[in-house]
């Protein structure tokens, strides 16, 4: 799944990363855990949250995420959406919330990254 | 052995980290990824020592006065320090354990607190130390193998 599908499944609006939405997606991680991302993102997920912080700007980055979606049409200040400019992070703003997204995303046929042992 | 040195790329690179500095342990780990992918190593490899920078610079922000985030590149493997001033930690092996955290709620509110650093921290490592003083301060070292195999991730 490409991220402009995933834009069209969640009437997403694009906050900046517009040019990098053909980037394939093929997991997903719902959390506002930072702690969390950093221990199951794998490369190439979507990451689902509701932090609007720069930390999860930078974690996306770390984890190799292909994208970032804010949920309940948060949208994070201009110095955080410059953040993900800088760092090659789209990001992305939904009206809908977590289990929302996330019930849309997989009976379209994406699948949640699994846990992996510590 | 003087060949390889010479084809391999060696740097340090230092970033002070502040109490509560939160924005800068994240840029720091950030910041070294981009420079490791410059060089061109290898991408697990480079993961991996991003997330142990990330979780222990935040270690250092979240329990520390002030501290220095330190990482080493050399022909063998990528090796990680913080050295701080600060509480230091009473009982490493409650530490290490999943889910236990003294962090505050403040914290937590940013996402981080979870328990989770040091045993993210010791997984995505090859090698691993704590030195640690309570009252004075916790030295962390550790390091990944480029010839490592690395956690098993296909992706």
């Amino acid at each position: 799944m490409k991220l402009h599908d995933i834009a069209a499944i969640l009437n997403a609006e694009v906050l900046c990363g517009g040019d990098c939405l053909d980037r394939e997606v093929e997991a997903c991680f719902a959390c506002d855990l930072i702690s969390e991302m950093l221990l199951y993102v794998r490369p190439r997920s979507l990451l689902i949250t509701s932090l609007i912080n720069a930390h999860v700007i930078h974690t996306a980055q770390v984890m190799d995420a292909s994208g970032v979606i804010f949920v309940g049409g948060k949208k994070p200040d201009d110095a955080v959406i410059k953040t993900g400019e800088l760092n090659n992070v789209p990001l992305l703003s939904t009206p809908h919330l977590i289990f929302e997204c996330c019930g849309r995303l997989f009976t379209n046929g994406l699948k949640g990254d699994k846990k992996r042992p510590l | 052995m003087v060949d390889s040195l010479e084809y391999t790329p060696q740097i340090t690179l230092e970033f002070p980290i502040g109490e509560k500095d939160f924005f800068m342990a994240g840029e720091s780990a950030s910041r070294v990824k981009k420079t490791l992918q410059q060089l061109g190593l290898r991408q697990d490899i480079i993961r991996r020592a991003a997330i142990i920078i990330y979780e222990a610079a935040m270690n250092v922000a979240i329990h520390a006065n002030h501290g220095l985030l330190t990482v080493h590149v050399d022909p063998e493997a990528i090796f990680v320090q913080t050295d701080d001033e600060g509480a230091g930690i009473p009982d490493i092996e409650l530490a290490m354990k999943e889910g236990y955290s003294t962090a505050p709620y403040e914290i937590r509110e940013m996402g981080f607190g979870a328990g989770m650093g040091l045993p993210n921290i010791k997984q995505c490592s090859d090698e691993l130390t704590l030195d640690t003083r309570v009252g004075e301060g916790t030295t962390l070292k550790a390091k990944v193998f480029f010839a490592s195999k690395g956690t098993g991730e296909t992706r």
